[in-house]
């Protein structure tokens, strides 16, 4: 170790992966995944809503799961938590959706109308 | 670097490991690869969280959920519900942890973290131990840093003066003013980490070693370059093989990572650790027998002056300072002296780590800041006594300290503070002891250790503890009189005032605190025979009421020695002859017709 610049880059890159271990105010994207998530096809759902945070480099945005919500229906459901503004609830996700959730949403800040659960009611 | 929505902390402390948290670890990762998320979970083996007695303790983020006395038959479940599926396993979760809505409380608002403030023990429990990275990601080495490229050795030097940093240890010698008598001079000079902790219910120097190795190689090459030192030993027990073991690793890290070695940030600083193994002698702790030992020869101490600082280690000037101390030292320099200071007392600043033992229901580390009081410490975080009993005493500094009795539940912990009332803080220990605990079998318990432990160099310590331990078993035995009262007090004050060492001087501390606090109970074996709190087998006698027998014939069965006798449907007796005492009657007996005198 020869240089406090080289210590800050290892520490800047670690901590980004080590976010999740405390607990922050960051914005949550919460899958839905249940066992009528599951076969409703979340879990592609999560796996590009993950690649898609970590292409991007997003720091303070946690993916998490949760139980059923009871609209298994409308499964794959995706809620998207942001500090300080009202829960969004996508439904029938796909991985496409996904990733237009977090480059829309997640990134912009634009809310993709078209997936939310006001739109889809019965 | 890979990116994971979850993260699955296991415990690996001694306590933990012991009852299998390796096994855990190894299990989670096998279901995990099973259901194909290792790409989505990663498990994080981490040092002590503290809550031993809840242990093995798994965490699980970004939830936080807290499980406790985790098992491999439950791992199955935590995976396929908590990380498959996101639903937590309620049944697993400490359940201190949750709120009485079902969601999860944050670890800092559970009653045994809350008035916590971890200094110390900041990465225990947080860190991976074995991932330097890690370290560094929670400002690892910055310290280092910033000591070598902007500040000269006198100002790392007054920083620490200026905290108020005292040994941990259990002298409580200001670490700065130690630290300046090292300064200066030419010639080879060594950095010690005494990391030989040896009072029995203490391990909180342990748990930085398992949980934060990294904390203590920065904190001896801050010293290092302080002092003037290039070399450094780290004199650690070899009981302590989780211990060693990772301290081997982080010291390898740093070697490889230039941490360690020559020109460390390029400033011409060159600092090397080694490690030196401890073969289990109490007497060891004490510095000049540590500095002889790690020469090569037998663990004695020798005479001060000189004092390590002009003649240590090897006869070069040495600056010898304890874990905890060390593991405070580089959070000292990067939030400053003055942060430091802000907390504690007017004489003891900074957080203090305990070692919750003994009878109470929350076994385990705590570090809080200085000034916090008994009463916090065991109702609060220790969360009471099991069983509802009631509180008796506390042993602080282990077999060196003394008893504080329930009427000063009420002091602030401090050094100070503790000394006024005849104990000590020492190294950290706190044994808690309800009424069902002899005070006098309890000094008597100590000072076996320190009988065992005596070196045997100077007289009034190899013979003088061996003598007053001969006092303490005749009045445990119910042969004592008046007078080996006043024997024991005479040779308790000759053994302070003239053993050589600290382990001798300190030797007769739990007799004389116990003597001092209860003395009705000493006076209680030995006028009227009886222990009061029905310890001391040999005052002891255990009865039949045969008012209460019904002649069941249980106790006569569970008697290891037959000293029962009686027939089915008629009133038993008990042999005091044969009886040996063991109270296996008494548990048995379904009526209370059993009692014990």
């Amino acid at each position: 170790m020869k240089t406090l610049q080289e210590l800050e880059e290892i520490r800047k890159r670690t901590l980004e992966t080590m976010n999740l271990r405390k607990e922050s105010e960051g914005t949550r994207i919460v899958v839905g995944m249940a066992t009528c998530g599951i076969a409703a096809g979340a879990r592609p759902v999560l796996l590009k809503i993950m690649e898609e945070v970590e292409k991007r480099n997003l720091s303070g945005v946690t993916v998490a799961q949760t139980g059923c919500i009871g609209l298994c229906q409308l499964e794959p459901i995706v809620e998207v938590y942001k500090p300080g503004q009202e829960k969004v609830t996508y439904v029938k996700m796909t991985p496409e959706a996904a990733a237009r959730v977090v480059a829309e949403h997640i990134v912009n800040d634009q809310v993709v109308l078209e997936q939310t659960v006001g739109r889809f009611q019965v | 670097m890979e990116f994971y929505r979850s993260h699955v902390l296991v415990c690996h402390g001694t306590g933990c490991t012991s009852s299998d948290s390796p096994g855990i670890k190894k299990r989670l990762e096998e279901v995990i690869a099973q259901k194909g998320l290792e790409k989505e979970v990663q498990v994080v083996m981490t040092g002590c969280f503290g809550l031993c007695a809840m242990g093995p303790v798994v965490i699980v983020y970004p939830e936080g959920s807290f499980y406790s006395r985790v098992t491999v038959d439950d791992v199955d479940e935590i995976v396929e519900e908590h990380l498959l599926k996101g639903r937590i396993v309620k049944r697993l979760l400490y359940k201190e942890a949750v709120e009485e809505d079902e969601t999860i409380k944050s670890l800092e608002k559970v009653e045994f973290y809350r008035k916590q403030k971890r200094v110390a023990l900041r990465n225990c429990g947080v860190i991976n131990p074995e991932n330097i990275e890690e370290y560094i990601a929670l400002d690892g080495y910055m310290a280092l840093g910033k000591v070598l490229t902007e500040m000269q050795p006198i100002d790392v030097v007054n920083t620490i003066k200026e905290s108020g940093l005292r040994g941990r240890g259990g002298a409580g010698f200001p670490t700065g003013v130690k630290w300046s008598f090292a300064m200066g001079g030419e010639g080879q000079k060594y950095v010690l980490c005494n990391a030989d902790e040896g009072d029995p219910g203490a391990f909180m120097d342990r748990s930085v070693l398992e949980g934060d190795p990294y904390c203590l190689i920065e904190a001896m090459t801050i010293c290092g370059y302080a002092t003037g030192a290039t070399e450094g030993y780290i004199y650690v027990r070899a009981e302590y093989p989780v211990a060693v073991d990772r301290l081997q690793k982080a010291i390898a890290a740093c070697n490889e990572k230039g941490f360690l070695g020559k020109n460390i940030f390029n400033s011409g600083f060159d600092f090397n650790i080694q490690i030196r193994l401890g073969a289990g002698a109490f007497v060891c702790g004490e510095e000049t027998a540590l500095m002889t030992s790690i020469e090569g020869n037998r663990g004695e101490p020798r005479p001060r002056p000189p004092f390590p600082a002009v003649k240590g280690l090897f006869g070069k000037p040495t600056t010898e300072n304890n874990v905890e101390t060390f593991a405070n030292v580089p959070q000292i320099i990067l939030n400053g002296a003055e942060w430091f200071s802000g907390m504690g007392t007017e004489k003891a600043k900074g957080t203090k780590v305990f070692a919750l033992g003994g009878k109470i229901n929350n076994t385990g580390l705590v570090e809080i800041p200085m000034g916090v009081t008994l009463r916090e410490i065991v109702e609060e975080i220790g969360g009471g006594i099991p069983g509802g009993k009631k509180f008796k005493a506390a042993q602080t500094g282990g077999p060196s300290g003394g008893c504080i009795p329930a009427k000063y539940l009420d002091t602030p912990m401090d050094y100070d503070n503790l000394i006024a009332i005849g104990t000590m803080v020492g190294s950290g220990g706190l044994i808690v002891m309800d009424e069902d605990t002899c005070m006098v079998d309890i000094a008597k318990f100590f000072l076996e250790f320190t009988v065992d432990e005596s070196c045997g160099k100077c007289t009034p310590c190899r013979i003088g503890t061996k003598r007053l331990y001969e006092i303490l078993e005749k009045i445990t035995n119910g042969e004592g009189t008046l007078e080996d009262l006043d024997k024991l007090e005479e040779l308790s004050t000759y053994i302070k005032e003239n053993s050589l060492c600290g382990l001798g001087q300190s030797a007769p501390n739990p007799v004389l605190s116990t003597y001092k606090h209860f003395k009705d109970e000493y006076i209680a074996h030995v006028v009227e025979k009886r222990c009061p709190a029905g310890v001391c087998k040999s005052l002891l006698s255990y009865e039949i009421i045969a008012d209460k027998c019904k002649g069941c014939t249980a106790c006569a069965r569970v008697c290891p020695v037959g000293a029962i006798s009686g027939s089915p449907k008629n009133v038993h007796v008990i042999d005091k002859s044969k009886c040996i005492k063991c109270g296996a009657c008494m548990a048995r007996c379904k009526f209370g017709a059993i009692i014990k005198k």
